[in-house]
């Protein structure tokens, strides 16, 4: 009996030994991220060098091709892990149910970094890095065209400004749609469209693709570029004659990585998670070809001079009580509000604007009433959004821009192209009476 | 039907057929998978044609319609304008370096992606080179990149090739007899020209012309590169594309695109109908090559090298950007390096042997396929076989994304049997994706091949007692031999810098191809140079590729006219 007992402790042992050896790591790591490969590449050979059993495949694809990817595999999933920036995108995969729940064992995390939770609060993907938005500028640019420097989002729409900035759109760029969403909630829904209408009336262009922002920026294409901060920061590390400044008002964001369902090697994406969270994987952040923010606060002790640290300057990001909720119930409406009244009408925008800014510049220093009541109605017509917030965040019109009716019996009512045609209407009369509107001023002036 | 075959068809029905499951597995379904949503009701699901009359409705999309066709025809215009003198001067006269131009003039169709636009913007921006260089000395700057008349502009220089190409090779297949004969008559200089010779070319020219103006029609990487957001292919492609949202009207606009381009290539098929422009003889090797006089051979190069500088500059931008450090709002890089290529040979030198075995393969499988194609609608009355035509054309209509997801949707649950992996992550798919996405191009050439050779040379073979298949092969295909080879040059050419489908359909690292490289590089701000290295080694690769074929050409061209000189005097 006694044999028979300690035979059996010494093969419960002998079986988790086995079993221990069998989820040492190893294998191959299948990654699919948006990150450049001067981050990814950073990460792998660390990884590697720590856990010499495994091998990690990187799979680069921007973030809405990672998606699809990820939604159009997921019968026969042969990825581990999605390493990328903007938490929607996660979002998004956790509502397909792609994800499955983690919850990291590293230390030192705090809960928060601004206003914004660093892990996601159901415990589906977790932050590893901060990023904030703010104004990227070409030095050389600013010097031959002779312009001041803006700092705040306000300064961007000042006249001097005219066709010298650029930005991506929100439906395009996860952490361009936090942007976005973040001057709307600072301040205030009509407040918020009507600024970025100002703003955008002074674009150069609006990029297809986030690089494309601090691309157009490096090579003098426009001179300020409103930018995630690490592509300001890695553009200085390069080398490239810019530079980057957060407004009062942005938004923090964790950088995220979650646990693709059903993952062929999931111990090994445990393993990255824990790295990358680690006092090691966090220090690789502040690399000069990533500088990104480490959600480690101790980290930043070795950061190099002039880096900035959300956790002790507490300006950053701080100044926006961010709310997910309400960005998440009407994500898809802002997209689509800010493609149809920016990025499909930036013609009739910055005709429209630039007549407004020409108008008042020749009112400047004049005492005419008539003049100034036609440029504020102008104003007030190109500010016009054609939904109001309540409406915005209603689910069921939001459902109207969704892409998978969950069953076949979910109905909603009108469709995206049907809503869409009617906003464009609207603008386009707005934009044009507006344009009108600003040259009669001008002629009485 | 296939009962009542004579037995001489046989053997094309059964290719014909072949072909068929070919486009219908690779092409018909996957797409078909996709863009099946453009016929869903967006709130119910039933079948329905409201996004249609949605599409017609929107005044967004119907100015995108109107521009794209404007710029599309423009661009024919334009690329026409490009061609026109460098294939005249090439094929009618003796002239030093023909090879070496021609090379040069099929370049510009390989514009790397992403590095190609920063080297354009950089050169040709509001605030590049020129526009700097012009600021400086005159004063005022010219936009060449701005809105609808630069998008003409870069897409003339850039598909202006497919022209190039095509009437090159067809101006290789006249019957000089004609040509004599027009002299004899009194003809010459441009009305010769005008009356004789370039109508007989007219299907090469057709065949191009058709080519530029739906790829131009179809094309995004301009007008992405531009920010030009109201035509249609961005449209289409931003709708698909954005993260969350799924608009139908994406795919719609696809199905539109698709639509319109097969319309406006049976709208070229019509053209040349009721036209006969095969010529029996073949043994002259095309034209009489007249010498030139000293002047006028000076204006000749002069033109022609005006030309090439101007096409070519997209790519002295690409060259100047993957030797230089840092080029930002100046005339020049600040400083010159080698530590580009340095990175391209120790990190990317397997995605350059991938994108050779890729863009191969997929180019060979694609000159078979359009010879094929070619043979069964031009020799044989197989019933629908026009629709080989249209179907394997109306894939240069389907945006690469859309291939891309219709593949993992399609294929991502056939495993592969031997290797056990999914068919949609296996290295073959891609150069399935890229021969599908490029076979138009070399169907083009084909058929322009095919439209120029007289079925008499055939007949003459069989009544001499040669099979239909020996025919083919030793009579049909070695006439052809100039259009595949130039069918083959495009392909393989556009295939090498391919993105937009093999993004989405790469599973591993180590089966990526060259274009997925360069994208992996563009998204840092450290990548730019290293990006262009590779983009340079992939249009290095491509211009060696098609200056050994041009090569090949001509000593075809030479070897063929030496025997028929000793027949003459024999």
């Amino acid at each position: 009996m006694k044999i028979s007992k300690k035979l059996g402790v010494l093969m419960a042992l002998a079986a988790s030994l086995v079993s221990g050896a069998a989820l040492a790591i190893d294998g191959t790591l299948t990654v699919v991220t948006s990150f450049p490969k001067d981050l990814t590449s950073v990460f792998k050979e660390a990884f590697e060098a720590k856990h010499p059993g495994v091998k990690v495949e990187v799979l680069n694809k921007k973030t809405s091709a990672g998606i699809k990817y990820l939604q159009e595999t997921a019968g026969n999933n042969s990825s581990d892990l999605f390493w990328a920036s903007a938490p929607d995108a996660f979002e998004v995969l956790k509502g397909d149910s792609l994800l499955v729940k983690y919850s990291p064992k590293a230390e030192g995390i705090p809960d928060k970094v601004g206003a914004f939770p660093i892990n996601d609060p159901d415990g589906y993907y977790m932050g590893f890095a901060a990023s904030g938005y703010g104004i990227m500028w070409n030095t050389r640019y600013v010097k031959a065209k002779n312009l001041p420097l803006a700092k705040e989002w306000a300064d961007l729409k000042q006249p001097v400004f005219h066709d010298h900035v650029g930005m991506s759109a929100p439906s395009r760029s996860g952490t361009t749609h936090l942007t976005v969403e973040t001057v709307l909630q600072g301040m205030g829904w009509e407040a918020g469209w009507a600024e970025w209408k100002e703003i955008a009336g002074n674009f150069k262009t609006v990029t297809e693709r986030s690089f494309g922002v601090p691309d157009g920026v490096n090579s003098g294409q426009f001179g300020f570029g409103i930018v995630i901060d690490f592509f300001g920061l890695s553009s200085i590390g390069s080398g490239f004659p810019v530079d980057f400044v957060y407004p009062e008002v942005t938004t923090l964001v964790p950088a995220n990585v979650g646990i693709v369902k059903n993952a062929p090697n999931q111990a090994a994406a445990e393993a990255f998670i824990e790295f990358l969270l680690s006092v090691e994987g966090q220090k690789l952040l502040l690399d000069p070809k990533i500088r990104r923010l480490p959600v480690n606060p101790k980290i930043y002790a070795e950061a190099p001079e002039g880096f900035p640290n959300p956790f002790k300057d507490k300006s950053i990001g701080a100044a926006v009580k961010f709310d997910l909720d309400k960005s998440k119930d009407r994500y898809n409406v802002v997209n689509a509000l800010f493609d149809v009244m920016i990025t499909y009408r930036m013609d009739e925008l910055r005709s429209a604007v630039k007549a407004i800014q020409d108008a008042e510049a020749a009112l400047e220093g004049k005492e005419n009433p008539a003049a100034a009541a036609l440029i504020a109605d102008a104003r007030a017509l190109v500010a016009k959004t054609p939904v109001d917030e309540a409406t915005a965040g209603d689910k069921a019109f939001n459902a109207i821009f969704k892409k998978k009716r969950k069953k076949a019996t979910d109905k909603a009512s009108g469709r995206q192209a049907e809503i869409e045609q009617e906003w464009d209407d609207m603008v386009k009369a707005n934009y044009e009476k507006a344009m009108e509107l600003a040259e009669k001023a001008r002629s009485m002036l | 039907m296939a009962l009542r075959l004579a037995g001489v068809q046989r053997g094309p029905a059964v290719v014909g057929l072949l072909i068929a499951i070919f486009l219908l597995l690779f092409l018909l379904i996957p797409v078909g998978k996709v863009i099946v949503v453009a016929f869903q009701h967006p709130a119910t699901g039933e079948a329905t044609i409201v996004n249609f009359l949605d599409f017609f409705n929107n005044s967004l999309f119907r100015e995108s319609f109107a521009n794209s066709f404007y710029v599309a025809a423009m661009s024919v215009l334009v690329a026409s304008i490009i061609s026109m003198p460098l294939a005249y001067f090439t094929t009618r006269f003796n002239f030093g370096g023909t090879a070496l131009i021609q090379t040069l003039g099929i370049i510009p169709l390989i514009m790397p992606p992403f590095v190609g636009a920063v080297a354009m913007q950089l050169l040709f921006g509001e605030n590049g080179s020129v526009n700097l260089l012009l600021d400086e000395w005159f004063g005022f700057t010219l936009p060449f990149m701005e809105g609808l008349n630069g998008v003409i502009f870069v897409e003339s220089i850039h598909y202006f090739p497919f022209i190039l190409i095509n009437l090159s090779a067809a101006l290789g297949n006249i019957d000089r007899a004609m040509e004599e004969s027009a002299q004899n008559l009194g003809a010459n200089g441009l009305r010769l020209f005008r009356r004789i010779v370039f109508p007989l070319a007219m299907p090469g020219y057709v065949a191009g012309a058709a080519l530029v103006f739906i790829k131009v029609f179809d094309d995004l990487g301009t007008p992405l590169l531009l920010n030009v957001n109201t035509m249609l292919a961005p449209q289409a492609y931003l709708r698909v594309s954005s993260i969350g949202i799924s608009d139908p009207m994406g795919y719609v606009i696809s199905v539109i695109l698709v639509g319109f381009s097969l319309l406006s290539l049976w709208i070229s098929l019509m053209a040349l109908k009721g036209k006969d422009y095969a010529t029996v003889q073949k043994g002259g090797g095309g034209l009489m090559k007249r010498d030139l006089r000293t002047w006028e051979k000076a204006g000749s190069y002069a033109v022609i090298i005006f030309i090439l500088l101007l096409v070519l500059s997209p790519h002295f931008g690409l060259l100047l950007l993957s030797f230089g450090t840092i080029w930002s709002f100046a005339v020049l890089p600040d400083a010159f390096t080698l530590a580009h290529y340095a990175t391209v040979f120790s990190t990317a030198t397997q995605y350059i042997v991938n994108t050779l075995w890729y863009a191969g393969l997929a180019a060979l499988l694609d000159v078979i396929l359009g010879t094929a194609i070619a043979y069964v609608v031009w020799r044989t009355e197989l019933v629908g076989r026009r629709w080989l035509d249209y179907g394997a054309t109306a894939a240069l209509a389907v945006p690469g994304v859309v291939i891309g997801i219709g593949y993992l949707r399609t294929f991502h649950g056939v495993n592969v049997p031997l290797i056990d992996q999914p068919l949609a992550s296996w290295w073959v798919i891609i150069v399935v994706a890229i021969t599908i996405r490029r076979l138009p191009y070399a169907l083009r050439s084909c058929i322009a091949a095919i439209q120029q050779l007289s079925v008499s040379l055939e007949e003459a073979a069989e009544n001499l007692g040669a099979t239909k298949a020996r025919t083919v092969w030793r009579v049909v295909i070695p006439l052809m031999s100039g259009g595949i080879l130039a069918g083959f040059v495009t392909s393989f050419a556009t295939a090498a810098v391919e993105l937009s489908a093999t993004l989405m359909l790469v599973a591993r690292e180590s089966d990526a191809p060259l274009a997925y490289g360069i994208y992996e590089f563009m998204q840092s701000a450290a990548g730019r140079g290293p990006g262009a290295a590779l983009g340079v080694v992939a249009v290095l690769f491509v211009g060696i590729g098609a200056y050994v074929s041009h090569l090949i050409i001509e000593r075809g061209k030479y070897a063929r006219s030496a025997k028929s000189i000793v027949a003459e005097e024999s």
